[in-house]
């Protein structure tokens, strides 16, 4: 009896360090700094010790709140931009082979220019304003909705595509009953990349010329060696893309719901 | 109606000949079958009257209306059920009607109801066993809006147990219909079973070599593979065939 209840326990533990493995770790590293920083006394300046981020983090709600809700407009903005000119690229590119053979290597080349030399020319060219801000976002997220959606329309089953063929379908018809929604779970893992990546184009876009955003709080808590507030950034930014993620995930299951990966 | 008639089908391959002028025809509410040796071009044939390949020589006629190279003509099962997987069986069902226009579910859910898949129509695919989803194409393409239907080795991929059911399921749902059947299949059995008449096709470059207008009654039931006049015809098939290939 009794060795059936340690058993049992044994084996709960063993769920939770399965299930939450990852948590378990985050915690225990969040330990460890908090302790070494104090044993170490290392100055604030250079490494506040997380409870020190957290303290900011609460106190200094009231100093913060609208860089965040700007720089969440802007990554709202610029992913669903990005993501939609992604989606017409690619289907304009799939539809027109001719087209992705001149365009795709040059869709290649353009993210081989850093956004952080892109930037600063973006703000000459269109200044300080919104459009340059959601020009840098649209550029990070819509290169990975590309590649994503036209694998996925190059790996449509060629059984289902020759099906549909003999069947008489018309172009517009393989597209839309079969291309597109074959397509649908490549396009997801897309728009989950894009959707981390907004976030980070935003607050590069502001660092160079905004007059809020996380991306300028950073940059004023850096110059003024506020470190605890440049964690607080950095947790928010963390904060905002695993909400984006959450979201799109949810988003994802409702619509590929009872779908499996089989051609059968 | 659904009379298909082929005429002097020629096809080749890189000046490699596949097909040499193949004549026949599928009647009304026939059931055809071809048999032959695995790689003798039953595949490019079907491709060939689906209009996805144009041939070198021939016309194909369906009731005395050209349809060489034409796509959508006939309805097509190929070897694997080809559903999509994101649909449920009744949407899969209904997708040769859709893509030729009108799509009435109360007949398909009839059909399914029928075929003894009722009862299954919100279910995915991955979701039914190979048998069961064969019948599920094989539905499909009885509820498309063509007369005539071609089926490349539906059963090739089920085990014994499984084929012989769905053989005689095949039959039960086919003499209700009677759309004409083009049948591809390199079983001596099953050809005979199912068949109202079966053309023997050779090695490369495939002609017709034989035709067996068979006399068992319909609807027919699984003791016809064990009477005399039945193991006799396999004998005599088996033995055209061999012939051929040597």
């Amino acid at each position: 009896m009794f060795q059936l209840l340690i058993q049992n326990r044994l084996s709960f533990m063993k769920k939770i360090v399965r299930h939450y493995s990852s948590v378990i770790v985050i915690i225990a590293i969040l330990f460890i700094w908090q302790w070494s920083s104090k044993l170490l006394s290392i100055p604030k300046w250079l490494l506040p010790a997380p409870t020190d981020i957290l303290n900011e983090a609460v106190n200094g709600w009231n100093t913060y709140t609208h860089h965040l809700v700007s720089t969440t407009y802007l990554s709202i903005g610029g992913f669903v931009i990005g993501v939609s000119v992604g989606l017409l690229v690619a289907v304009i590119l799939h539809l027109l082979p001719i087209v992705r053979q001149a365009v795709y290597p040059l869709l290649i080349l353009s993210q081989n220019i850093p956004i952080i030399v892109l930037a600063p020319l973006l703000v000459i060219w269109f200044g300080f304003g919104v459009l340059p801000k959601l020009i840098i976002i649209t550029l990070v997220c819509f290169f990975p909705i590309v590649v994503a959606t036209l694998d996925g329309f190059r790996q449509t089953s060629p059984e289902l595509l020759h099906y549909m063929q003999m069947a008489g379908a018309t172009k517009g018809q393989l597209f839309r009953k079969l291309e597109f929604p074959h397509a649908l779970p490549a396009i997801f893992s897309g728009v989950k990349i894009a959707a981390t990546y907004s976030v980070m184009g935003a607050v590069i876009s502001e660092w160079l010329g905004a007059n809020k955003g996380i991306g300028v709080y950073m940059t004023l808590a850096q110059s003024s060696f506020r470190t605890d507030r440049v964690f607080v950034a950095i947790g928010f930014i963390m904060v905002l893309c695993l909400i984006f993620f959450a979201i799109i995930l949810t988003l994802e299951k409702v619509l590929l719901k009872g779908r499996m990966h089989t051609n059968g | 109606m659904g009379e298909l008639v082929a005429t002097n089908i020629t096809k080749s391959f890189d000046s490699k000949k596949i097909l040499d002028r193949l004549f026949f025809t599928v009647k009304e509410g026939e059931f055809v079958t071809i048999l032959g040796p695995s790689g003798s071009g039953k595949s490019t044939l079907f491709h060939l009257i689906g209009g996805m390949l144009q041939p070198d020589d021939g016309t194909f006629t369906l009731n005395q209306e050209e349809i060489t190279g034409r796509r959508g003509a006939i309805s097509y099962t190929p070897q694997s059920p080809s559903l999509l997987p994101w649909r449920t069986v009744l949407k899969n069902v209904v997708l040769g009607s859709e893509i030729k226009g009108e799509v009435d579910f109360n007949q398909a859910k009839h059909m399914l109801e029928k075929a003894g898949l009722s009862g299954y129509e919100d279910a995915y695919p991955h979701q039914l066993s190979g048998g069961m989803r064969q019948r599920v194409a094989f539905v499909r393409a009885l509820l498309s809006p063509q007369d005539f239907i071609c089926l490349d080795e539906p059963f090739s991929a089920l085990d014994e147990f499984t084929r012989l059911e769905m053989q005689q399921w095949l039959l039960k749902i086919w003499e209700e219909h009677r759309k004409s059947i083009l049948f591809v299949t390199h079983n001596i059995e099953e050809a005979l079973y199912l068949s109202d008449r079966i053309l023997i096709l050779s090695k490369k470059p495939a002609t017709i070599v034989e035709e067996y207008t068979l006399p068992f009654a319909r609807p027919r039931d699984q003791d016809l593979f064990l009477t005399d006049e039945f193991l006799q015809w396999k004998r005599e098939i088996y033995q055209a065939l061999q012939g051929n290939l040597n």
